[in-house]
């Protein structure tokens, strides 16, 4: 016993004592949360700048022209030489068109597909099929923007020859197109999470497939699926080298869909590529823009989080 | 009594099975619409310009006259910014989500940064473009370089790499690392040699999806306003440079037909790029999956 | 380097010894050291009090094995030998742990220090996903070991020593997840004697092994005992009685009895204890 007592003088313990670089290694442990945290702090730094950005700007900008002007004006007309306007309204108007004609293609034709790929697809199809989704949101927006102008314009014209070159139809459809992908995805994650012992006490019933799908599946995952549709629709909102390139630039406050509008992101890019000066109104006037954008986007998002928070079902 | 009548149940099964079989052949449509759709997008763009690809395409400047025009600068531009986002992006996404993951506590400030990180995600490109404009543009005086274009960028899939990032530590089974703290190992040698060796599969697909995301993005890139049509390459971080989509826009925008086979042109090597960069993503994720 | 092959030759012929000696070896602890002298130790996870007024003394070279059913605290309490239940960021501590005269919930104890001289092998077999080599390599070289020669030494040993060499020296590069569970297991254990260390705790070691391979692990734990402290938790019985010197029995997180094992089994003075291991429960 006492030899083996000696024996446990290790010598692998002893390289250990040795070579232990023990201020070093305290010191990278102290030091890599700090280092981390401040890495995170990044993100929150990148709100608090845009945050500034928009803001900053955006009082420069109301310096200049008056808040009630802006936000109710409905004649957007900022390169009018001597007598500027910029009432924002009519830049909405175009946005919402363009988010109303995205949401009616994508949000039947995303929650349908969201039902065949839960519900009725077998597992095989399903793994061909979701795949050729994610590609279709991999599709950058200039070109879906060049598909809108040079395809999908045309196609239009030839159905409703009334339909101009630049109109909010054709960029509206694409958006829809490309918001799609989004709609059927969630949708679909929020109708698997619905348990199958939910499913199968309907199908027990007799119920079919169909009636199982809407009547039981379908409010069970509702919150998921409008989630999905509002966070869908801000994207669409916020999506702008569509509705620059097909879109056009001529902000009108009416309710036609076949003539050239303008968006609040088309305005921003045409004053971008343009050479507004830095410092003019027109320049500021982006940033307030810009902002009246980031207010939308925000609140729809936020209700996103709170819809599927608030009404997150248990299983 | 019976409440229900055996032939009225029948009857009303036929026609419920029909409404069954029609719906389902209705909801494989809408999913095969967006299938055609892709397809028709594929085929159009690729039939538009496939004539104009040649060698000159990639050898040639952007060009007032279409037959000249090519996307030497832009592929180049896009290249060396993608050689910027990507390191930027990665230390700043991986860092975030190690700190997230690993560090922080259970409290409002972590609560506040989580919630910071969602809602930067919903932030339209556009807006970020606004962001880099005054600060890296204007602020830190970078100008309309690469690295200002590099940075906002940057900013902008960042969300995108966080959230993945997270995903690819959090999947990593606490008996591993248990495993490491059991030998004497510290925090940090934990997350070093355990933790971020099982993650980085993960890790790299979501950055690379997000990378080529970047790589498709044009509106921050015109807010910041950088140039279109360039006559040299960039030189260095602070020269002036241009993109792939920013010379589509260019193209696409012109009024001469010719240029919309130019643009077609561009868009096919763009797609080309895409794709290669979400296959090397998938082979990733499918050589390293699933491994516990 | 030469010293180290000697402690190799040392190791086997312990192996070889405790082996043979196995039968004959009683528990004569009085001339043993402590290696955890545990104080009137307490542990909440929150508000509950999963640990009461523990107190064990718990002595060199032997196998110590810690019983009871779910619940009983019994992990939560091997757990707190090298301060594996701080992971859990709800846990309070009072009371002292004393690992060789000093108490390791002392602030000033290094928790790494601990885990270096205080190995553990898991319920379930955790290899890393990387190869055999590199598995058995990882506690020497988060020590600072970068000497291949050194490493390939403390690798065959370590190998040696949880008696796997033979079964893997061949592919020593390959990831040790395609091993079997028992053969993982015993990587794990492997990994735990690269760094030589003076106590071992196994918690459930063989609770997710089939029973030709709990029989292997349970043959190394007697091999192993001449050379190290250990401390077992199992659910059980028949492999506490089968493998170790002392048992301490836990219900509802206090120690209801500890004695050695032939008497724990034989004659225990509590009741609870006798209804325990009569199966009466549990």
């Amino acid at each position: 016993m006492a030899s083996q007592g000696l024996g446990r003088e290790h010598s692998v313990q002893d390289l250990i004592a040795k070579s232990r670089d023990k201020k070093g290694k305290r010191f990278v442990e102290k030091l890599m949360p700090i280092v981390l945290v401040t890495i995170a702090l990044i993100s929150v730094l990148t709100t608090v700048g845009i945050l500034f950005t928009l803001i900053f700007e955006t009082f420069e900008f109301f310096q200049r022209v008056s808040i009630t002007d802006y936000l109710f004006g409905t004649e957007w007309l900022p390169f009018s030489g001597s007598e500027p306007l910029f009432g924002v309204l009519p830049l909405v108007l175009g946005t919402l068109k363009i988010a109303v004609i995205a949401a009616c293609v994508a949000v039947p034709l995303g929650i349908a597909a969201a039902i065949y790929l839960s519900e009725y697809a077998t597992d095989k199809t399903r793994r061909i099929i979701k795949p050729v989704l994610e590609v279709l949101a991999g599709v950058p927006t200039i070109v879906y923007g060049f598909f809108a102008l040079t395809f999908v314009t045309p196609m239009l014209q030839e159905l409703i020859p009334s339909l101009k070159i630049f109109n909010a139809l054709s960029p509206g459809i694409v958006v829809g197109i490309m918001i799609l992908p989004m709609i059927a995805s969630l949708s679909e994650d929020a109708m698997s999470s619905v348990p199958n012992s939910i499913r199968e006490g309907a199908l027990a019933l007799g119920a079919t497939k169909l009636e199982v799908s809407l009547k039981v599946v379908l409010p069970a995952a509702l919150s998921g699926i409008i989630a999905s549709v509002v966070l869908a629709v801000s994207r669409a909102i916020g999506e702008t080298m569509i509705v620059s390139l097909a879109g056009g630039a001529t902000p009108t406050f009416d309710l036609n869909v076949t003539g050239s509008i303008q968006t609040m992101t088309a305005y921003i890019v045409q004053v971008s590529s343009g050479d507004a000066g830095y410092g003019t109104t027109i320049y500021y006037s982006i940033y307030a823009v810009g902002f009246t954008l980031f207010i939308f986007t925000l609140i729809m998002n936020l209700l996103a989080q709170y819809i599927s928070k608030r009404f997150r079902e248990e299983y | 009594m019976k409440y229900l009548n055996d032939t009225t149940v029948m009857k009303r099964m036929k026609s419920r099975l029909t409404m069954n079989k029609v719906w389902k052949t209705i909801f494989l449509l809408a999913t095969l619409l967006a299938l055609l759709t892709l397809v028709i997008l594929l085929v159009r763009i690729v039939s538009q310009g496939a004539a104009h690809l040649s060698l000159d395409f990639f050898n040639n400047f952007g060009s007032r006259f279409p037959e000249k025009a090519g996307i030497k600068a832009a592929l180049i531009g896009s290249i060396y910014l993608m050689l910027i986002i990507a390191p930027v992006s990665m230390i700043l996404g991986i860092g975030t989500a190690i700190y997230l993951e690993e560090y922080a506590k259970k409290n409002k400030f972590t609560d506040f940064i989580r919630m910071n990180i969602s809602n930067l995600a919903g932030v339209p490109s556009i807006v970020f473009g606004l962001l880099g404009l005054t600060i890296f543009v204007r602020m830190l005086y970078l100008g309309k370089s690469l690295l200002a274009a590099g940075f906002t960028m940057s900013l902008l899939i960042l969300p995108v790499i966080i959230v993945a990032s997270q995903e690819a530590i959090r999947a990593v089974p606490k008996d591993q690392r248990e495993a490491s703290y059991g030998m004497g190992a510290t925090k940090w040698q934990t997350i070093v040699r355990v933790v971020l060796p099982a993650a980085i599969p993960g890790i790299l697909t979501g950055s690379i999806l997000a990378l080529s995301r970047a790589v498709g993005e044009t509106a921050p890139l015109v807010v910041l306003g950088i140039p279109v049509i360039l006559q040299f390459l960039p030189d260095g971080l602070l020269s002036q440079f241009t993109t792939l989509p920013l010379q589509l826009y260019d193209w696409a925008k012109r009024p001469q037909e010719e240029f919309q086979y130019v643009a077609a042109a561009g868009i096919i090597v763009l797609m080309v790029l895409l794709v290669i960069m979400n296959s090397i993503a998938i082979f990733i994720r499918n050589k390293f999956s699933k491994r516990y | 380097m030469v010293e180290l092959k000697n402690k190799m030759t040392n190791n086997e012929n312990h192996i070889n010894k405790s082996s043979s000696q196995f039968a004959g070896e009683t528990n004569n602890a009085t001339d043993k050291n402590s290696v955890f002298l545990t104080k009137n130790f307490n542990l909440w996870y929150g508000d509950h009090h999963a640990l009461k007024d523990i107190n064990l003394d718990i002595k060199e070279n032997e196998v110590t094995a810690i019983i009871g059913p779910s619940g009983c605290g019994k992990s939560t309490y091997i757990k707190a030998l090298n301060r594996m239940v701080e992971l859990v960021p709800i846990v309070k501590t009072n009371g002292e742990i004393n690992y060789r005269g000093r108490n390791i919930l002392d602030s000033s104890y290094e928790v790494e220090e601990l885990r270096t001289r205080v190995g553990m092998v898991f319920q379930k077999p955790n290899p890393f996903p990387k190869s055999i080599y590199d598995n058995i390599a990882y506690g020497p070289r988060i020590h600072g070991i970068k000497n291949k020669k050194i490493l390939d030494e403390i690798v065959e040993k370590s190998l040696r020593g949880a008696a796997i060499w033979d079964e893997v020296k061949d592919r020593l590069n390959q990831n040790a997840y395609g091993l079997s569970g028992g053969q993982q297991q015993r990587i794990c254990i492997a990994r735990c004697l690269a760094i030589e260390p003076d106590v071992i705790l196994m918690d459930e070691p063989t609770s997710a092994l089939d029973p030709i391979s709990t029989l292997k692990v349970e043959e190394l734990v007697q091999e192993l005992k001449d050379n190290y402290s250990i401390i077992i938790v199992t659910h059980n019985m028949q492999q506490a009685a089968r493998i170790s010197d002392k048992t301490a029995f836990f219900l509802n997180g206090e120690v209801v009895e500890f004695d050695n094992t032939d008497k724990i089994f034989s004659t225990p003075r509590d009741q609870r204890t006798e209804d325990y291991i009569s199966g009466r429960f549990g």
